[in-house]
This record gives C-alpha cells, structure tokens and sequence, in this order.
C-alpha cells in the first residue's frame, strides 16, 4: 500500500535502488518505492494511515551525496538519486537502533517482524550490561529537564516502570513504550483531535504524558482507544486483554476474529471482534477501511458489552424493590 | 477547540503574570468571565485556534518568573487563553530546565559544572554539597547544577533565578562556591543590586585595538546610546545596504565569501539569495542567539558589548532578503544580553531605523526578541523554529530546508549572531577587503573563545588560517607554563586536539583536513592536572540531559554513552577496553548517520577523538 493515492501522480521520476534502475511515482518516498519493489524495509514509527515522524530511524537507507543516512518513510523521491538500501552503514544504523531499543524497552509483544529483524540484522542488545532494576513509582513522570541521577554504568538504564491503569478501559504499560509518537498522532491531528496526551520530557526521560500526568479519567481523553489501535509494543492495551495475559490466558490460537460493522450510528464503521472462548477481548477495524482507516469511537471500540452480558443471565443484578 | 482544561482558578500572582503578556482576556473562551455574548457566540473557531501559540514560552516564562513554578491551574489558564491542549502545554514546558512543573524555592542557584569552568577551577559540586548540602537543597534558596553558562573566560559562573512579583535573573561570574553559599546564607534578603554584571574579558581590546573587526566597537562607547553607536560607524552599513540594494547586497556576500559561523560554515550569500528568490510570502529572518555550546561566550559578549550592532545587521538580512519581521532568539540564561537588545532594538525604533519607514527606505522591518528556557537543543535552527512558535523544542527533519519551509512554515533566514556582524564587517569595509582577510577558502575573521588552562582566557579576534600555536601564544600559552595535554576544539560537540598539532591552522578548510572542526569557536585548553576522563564524563551528561528525546540513536545512544563513560571510570568494571572502544564506535556510528539533527550527530565526536588520540587514563588502557 502507498500512502500517495496514484490518482494524483502526474510524473515518473528514475533513480537507482540497490543498484537497479526503477521508475517511481512522483511524490512517493523511498519506502514507497522500496516495498514496491520488494525490498524489506524494517519500520516501528511508521504507518500509513499517520503522518511519517520519522523518529525510530530504523527505516534509514543510505543516499548518494547526503553526509548523513536518510529515513526512507518520509524522504520523498527525487529523479537520479542512488539509494543502498543494505550498506554497512545501513546495516550498522539499523542493528543499533534495534540494540538500543531492546536493550531499554520490553518488546516481547511487538510482534514477529521486530524478532525476525532482531535476527536478521545480529541485534545483541544485552552488549549494554544487564538491565537496571525498573522504576517503582512516579520517577519518570517527575523527571525535570536537564537534571537525571547519573548510574555507574555497570548496569543499562530502562524505561521498566509500573503500568497505568486509572480507568476500566485499557492500560498503559508504558515500558514497553518505544516513544515512536504514533499514540500522539492518533489522539491529536492524525484521528481524533483530543490531544489528551503529548511528548513530555527530555532526552532519555521523554514519555508520553498527559499534563502533569494526570489520570485518564481526570483528562481530555474521550476513550476512543486509537492510541491503542496504533501501538505497534503493546504499551496500550484493551483491559481485557491486559488482565487474560497477566493470568496466562491470553491464547491467540484460541481467538477468532469476526468482521462486523458498528451497530451504533449510521456511517458504517467495520469493526473486528477478537474473541476468546466466546467472549469479546478485544476490538479494532481494519487499516486499510476507508470509512474508518482503523479508527473507531468510544462507542465501537469498547461499547460490546452488552453483545455478551445476556448470556450470562445468573449475573443479572436483582431489581430494586420500589 | 473543546478543551478539557483544569478549571481550577489561578492565584492572582499567575494570573498577573498571564495576562501581563497576553492582555486580559477579552471573553469567556479566552480565560475571562462569562458574558451573555459567549453563549451565543464561539470566538475559539479555527481561524482563532492557536494564532497565539507562539506567545506559550513568552507565558510559561512569565509565570515561572512571578510565582516560581508552573502549577496545574496556571496551565489551565494559559491553556484557555491561548486555546492549546494542556497535555500539549505541559509537553513543551517540560522540555525547558529552567521551567518548573512542581513547587520548589523561590530562589534557585544553577552553578555551572560543566567543562571550561571545571578545567579552570574544578568541580563546585563537592564543596558544594559539604558547604550547603546535596543539589536541590537549601531552604528558601536551592542550588542546582547546571550546564555551560557562556561565561567561561571567567571560569565560574552561577545563574540566579529569583521568583516573585519583582522576579528577576542574574548572571554571576566568577562565582566561587562560598559566594554561593552566602547567597543561600542571604535567603529572601537577596539583593539583586549584589550583582553588578561583570566585564566580559577581551584581551586584546587592552592594547592596540587595530586589529579588531567584529569586535571593533567591543566595549568602547556608551551602551544605551545610539547616538554614541552611530558615531563609531553605526549605520553605515544599512545606508550602503539600501544604496546596493537586495541584489547589490547579495553580490558583496558573494564576493567577500562569507560562509557562516554557526558551525556548518555554509555561504551567507547563497542562503540570503535563495530566500530572496523564493516567491511565497511572507519571509521571516531569525538571529540564532541561543548560544549553549560548552565553551562558547563569543554571541554573549557582542550582544553585551555592541547590541546596536545586531539590530543594524539584522534589519539588513530583513531588507535584504524581503522579510519584514525578524526575531532574535536569545539563549534564556543570556539575562544582560537580551535586556541590553532590547534597549537596542527600542531606540532604534524611535529613531525610525526599525518600524514601517526603516531610514525613510519606505521599507518595512521591525524586530521581535524571544528568550529560551534552557534548552540546547533549541539552538538547533528548526528546533528553534518550533521553540517560537510554542511546540516542543524538537529539530525537524530536512529537507524541507528554512529557506523554504521554516518559521510558521514560512520561507526562512537564519544566521548565527557572528555570521550577522560579519554582513556589517563586509559592507562596511567592503567585500574585497573583508575576502583578502583569512584564507582564499575562508574569509574574514573568526572570534575563538578561549577558556581552560590558558594563561589569559577571553574572547578573541584573529584572521582566519592563523595557527593554533599562534592564537594560544597570544593568551599567553598554558596557564603557569605547564605542558599542554590537549585543546578541546569546537566544544563539546568538537573534538580534541594533541600538543603535536598545534600547527593546524585555523580555517574552514584547515580543520576539515585534519578531521576536526572550528564548530562555535571553543579553544579549551587542558593540561596536565586536568583529567581527560572527568571531562569527558561531563560532555557525556550534557548530551544525555540535553537531547531531546525525539530520535531513538540520540535519546538511547547518549545514555548508553554516559553509562559506558561511567564505567571506563571505575576500576571495577570488568569489560576490557577494546569491548568498549567496539561499542563506543558503534554508538558514534548510529548517532553520527541516523540521528535526526547535529546534536546526536556529533554527540560522540569528543569521545571518539579522546579515545582515538589516546586521551583517556592510562591505566585503563593498559590493562
């Protein structure tokens, strides 16, 4: 999928991929180009329903006559430019900033492709030292700008800290946070415009915060869960999902996904229902729907509970005797 | 926008101190009472909606200076008055050290520890710590650590920071630990009569002023006039510049090669020209003075010394290039700096050489000046740029470049401060004069601040291509006479240079051969007694406190930099140097080609060069 409609493309420009010679599409960028050739290009901070932030640098390739590796997601071709996609120094780049993630954020739940470029690009984040042991309170939501405790270095500094978990609706665990913007996005211009949360912080203490990190329910937040929608580490998550994987019983195997549309209003928002042992633990709509490019509203997102309550008639509450 | 804002009211100081930048506010959607009008009418549509976002520094700054801290309810009102979500708020805030987002003294002391102040006098943290107790402590006044204040020729400084209704800053320099601790001892009663400004250090002003350029007028007239500027050749260049015209300027730049002095060395003619040529409107023009380089004073002591100066040079790159409003950004900790500007800048309106009718040219130029909040990386062009318009301090990716999408997304021109009073040095000795000074590749003069062990530390002016042994020779060699370990060029984002070097001359093109670079014109000098390690642990907590967090190879990288600094300086670690040098190259290799901005980029250049000239302890290496 690109992320330029062809429709509005006008010209053709040339350059040179990995050595080949290929025609793009005017406005398109090297990732573009890249995926439509086949190349495997890792990317955590990009997708194509958001606005490239181009802050992950893992999607870098090399270009002919820049000082510097440039991020593929959002540089946009140009006629003649020659661009290594698997140089050394793309490589290195790319190996590294695996490294440094892992080595600071738990990624155990985002997903196959992040292991399988952990593999394929040597990534041995455990170089850094053993982790430091994780945060137990607010630390890292306190943090003031310019000022940090200095370790001694024999252990690597984390992001580990308590989860969140202010309201029924989902959690935020945020050491698995890779800071890739793309919760921000998805609550401010990029979906909602609810600018609940922002970047707060600096350096390695920059997180994602609402302002004085404030609980969910004390915030702009409206519940809508497209932050959740686009988390690519697992950092926000459904409630439910959170509590069935603390007890163990979190078991794709044993999901199946049903595509429905929103019963609530009238515009037709398609709605995906994981459910596990036929109770719904999850749901999302598809990225590429073009009603909803994966978003949803409070009301499709976690409105299914009444999908599930009348079969279990023995939780009924008792009427109020009047 | 339908904000969700804490609605409790703010004390009458923070609201004081809102709406003495922004004007009270006018309805019920903009932080005021509720009238019968607001039911009816929503003046927060969206062509309302963040027009006034760039006045949320100015704001923040505000309220920090009158009560101290920003709270929950002063946010709240800000956030109403400017219609910005507060999450947002509290995000941009939150990058800034000198903005505090919980409660504390209402005098802070930030004691500069960074590099040049500690190889002159050393470390005040432990004396520090035993005079008055651990960072942060205090009583009514605290005191911090802090990096660089641009006061390293008088190798101490102390940034005072004094909240209040009467709120105001100081720079004091030198400033002994014991001084420090009579200003906690002096409390509440801390007067800000105290703290006269003392004279920047330029040596060579001392005695034959002949070959002074840029910094000709350093220091000799009388600051707050005008008419005293313009007797010392105040203007001339302005006069020639509307005599040239915007294509007559260019052509001088051009011709006096003039490449900046930021750091990139990239040529002031073409930028202008191409700004000049783009045809969106309107253009804005920015004066980079958010100087924050370890090392470097030399933005400091002109805008002290000739702010005029500026003014002139900045109301020509807006004439010249077709920009009719200029800001200058000046570094937040730059107190003298910015307030010495902004006399400046107000006489030079009333005299008709700012406003609508600019030397009765009928062209229009006036000037804004924005103060940081302690932020390096806001010294970064495009960080800057989202700095003044009130979002987080982050560079952005280029292309696109500022001259043709910067400011407010507007087609931009940004020069560093020393680049500016060349434009006047090249109009007005004109650019064949300004071109056969320095080299045939770099023109001019460069100002090199010197600090470290060197024996008369200060700002100073030399033709470009002069050697470093000659520069050092002329502040009279290392301090005492003791043997030179190695210069620290460039500052912290520079690299090092060994006492077999010395002959390296000082040129764009000089450096570039020799693998290091003039970067903000920092020469530190080191010697013996100095401990390289020391030094570079210091650099590397600058970086790790100073990025900004957006890019994962700068955030994680310059951690994982200070952590490995931390440990080369600990007998105990177990690791063999060759596995740190390993990871270190790797480190320098992925901050150096995917960070997104020069900070990470050149965030292990000191390091690297230490380690590749053999700098770091011996005794490491040899195990």
């Amino acid at each position: 999928m690109t992320s330029v409609a062809p429709a509005k493309l006008k010209h053709r420009v040339e350059l040179t991929l990995d050595g080949k010679t290929v025609a793009a599409a005017e406005g398109a960028t090297i990732l573009d180009v890249c995926r439509e050739q086949g190349i495997d290009v890792p990317t955590l901070c990009y997708l194509e329903t958001l606005t490239p932030v181009n802050v992950c640098r893992v999607c870098v390739v090399e270009l002919a006559g820049s000082r510097t590796l440039v991020p593929s997601c959002s540089r946009r071709v140009e006629e003649g430019m020659s661009v290594d996609t698997q140089s050394d120094r793309v490589r290195t780049s790319r190996r590294l900033v695996l490294e440094l993630l892992a080595s600071s954020v738990d990624l155990s739940l985002a997903g196959g492709s992040l292991s399988r470029w952990m593999e394929e690009y040597g990534a041995h984040p455990e170089r850094f030292g053993p982790a430091a042991d994780p945060t137990t309170g607010d630390e890292r939501d306190r943090a003031h700008a310019g000022h940090h405790e200095i370790g001694n270095g024999l252990v690597a500094n984390t992001v580990a800290q308590p989860a969140k978990r202010d309201n029924p609706q989902y959690v935020r665990d945020y050491s698995r946070c890779i800071l890739c913007y793309k919760c921000v996005e998805a609550c401010g211009e990029d979906a909602q415009n609810t600018f609940a949360i922002a970047v707060a912080g600096r350096g390695f203490d920059a997180r994602i915060s609402t302002e004085f990190n404030v609980g969910l329910p004390e915030s702009a937040c409206v519940y809508c869960g497209n932050c959740i929608g686009v988390c690519p580490t697992g950092a926000l998550m459904f409630s439910s999902e959170f509590d069935l994987r603390s007890h163990g019983e979190w078991d794709e195997a044993r999901q199946h996904v049903t595509r429905t549309v929103c019963p609530y209003c009238g515009v037709g928002c398609n709605l995906e229902l994981h459910v596990q042992d036929n109770r719904i633990v999850k749901v999302t709509s598809p990225l590429d729907h073009d009603v909803t490019s994966g978003h949803l509203c409070v009301k499709g997102r976690f409105g299914f509970e009444f999908a599930q309550a009348r079969k279990e008639p023995e939780q009924e509450r008792p009427r109020a005797a009047r | 926008m339908d904000l969700k804002v804490n609605e409790a009211p703010p004390s009458t100081l923070e609201r004081a101190a809102v709406d003495a930048v922004l004007g009270a506010p006018t309805s019920g959607w903009s932080g005021g009472d509720r009238g019968p009008l607001d039911g009816h009418v929503a003046f927060a549509g969206s062509r309302r909606a963040g027009r006034r976002r760039n006045l949320l520094l100015p704001v923040l700054r505000a309220v920090q200076d009158r009560a101290g801290w920003v709270s929950p309810q002063a946010l709240g009102y800000i956030c109403t008055c400017l219609d910005i979500p507060p999450a947002e708020a509290y995000g941009v805030a939150s990058a800034y050290a000198l903005i505090s987002l919980e409660q504390r003294p209402s005098i802070v002391v930030h004691v500069c520890d960074d590099i040049a102040c500690r190889a002159m006098t050393g470390d005040p943290g432990p004396e520090l710590e035993r005079r008055i107790g651990p960072e942060g402590s205090g009583g009514t006044v605290e005191w911090r650590r802090s990096p660089c204040l641009g006061s390293c020729e008088h190798g101490s400084a102390a940034f005072v920071q004094v909240a209040g209704a009467t709120g105001w800053h100081a720079t004091v320099a030198p400033c002994s630990p014991g001084d420090v601790a009579a200003m906690v001892a002096a409390g509440t009663s801390l007067d800000p009569e105290l703290f006269a400004p003392t004279a920047a250090l330029i040596p060579q002003a001392r005695n034959d002023r002949t070959a002074l350029r840029l910094l000709r007028r350093a220091g000799t007239g009388e600051l707050e006039s005008l008419d005293s500027y313009r007797a010392a050749g105040g203007y001339q260049a302005l006069r020639r510049a509307l005599e040239l015209g915007p294509i007559g300027v260019i052509a001088e730049l051009n011709e006096a090669k003039l490449l900046g002095r930021g750091g990139a060395a990239f040529p002031t003619g073409a930028k202008w020209e191409a700004l000049a040529r783009n045809p969106l409107r309107p253009h804005y023009f920015v004066a980079n003075a958010d100087e924050s380089e370890p090392g470097t004073f030399k933005d400091r002591v002109l805008l002290e010394t000739d702010p005029f100066g500026l003014v002139e040079a900045l109301t020509i790159a807006g004439l010249t290039t077709g920009a009719e409003q200029g800001f200058v950004y000046v570094r937040g900790e730059y107190q003298l700096a910015a307030q010495r500007l902004l006399h400046a800048a107000e006489q030079a309106r009333t005299r008709g050489l700012l406003g609508d009718d600019v030397m009765s040219s009928g062209l229009r130029f006036d000037l804004e000046v924005r103060k940081g909040a302690g932020a390096y990386i806001a010294g970064e062009e495009t960080a800057l740029f989202n700095s003044i318009e009130g979002r987080r301090p982050e560079p952005r990716n280029k292309p696109p470049y500022p001259v043709d999408r910067g400011l407010f997304g507007k087609p931009t021109g940004v020069n560093n401060v020393e680049t500016l009073y060349c434009v006047l040095e090249v109009l007005t000795t004109g650019s064949q004069a300004f071109a056969t000074t320095g080299t045939p590749a770099s023109s001019g003069t460069r100002l090199f601040c010197l600090s470290g062990r060197v024996a008369e530390p200060g700002l100073y002016e030399v033709p470009l291509g002069t050697s470093l042994r000659a520069l050092l020779k002329s502040a009279g060699g290392v301090r005492d006479g003791r043997p030179l370990r190695a210069v620290l060029l460039g500052g912290a984002a520079g690299s090092f240079v060994g006492p077999g070097e010395l002959d390296l001359e000082l040129s764009f093109e000089g450096v570039r051969t020799a693998g290091t670079t003039l970067g903000s014109g920092v020469v530190m000098v080191l010697d013996d007694t100095v401990d390289t390690l020391e030094v570079l642990t210091r650099i590397a907590r600058f970086f790790r406190d100073e990025s900004c967090g957006q890019c994962v190879p700068c955030r994680i990288g310059t951690q994982r930099q200070e952590e490995l600094l931390s440990r080369l300086g600990r007998p105990t670690s177990s690791r063999a140097l060759v596995e740190e040098r390993a990871l270190l190259a790797d480190l320098g290799s992925v901050m150096r080609d995917a960070s997104i901005c020069g900070l990470g980029q050149t965030a292990s250049s000191a390091v690297e060069s230490a380690l590749a000239k053999g700098l770091i302890a011996q005794d490491k290496e040899e195990s």
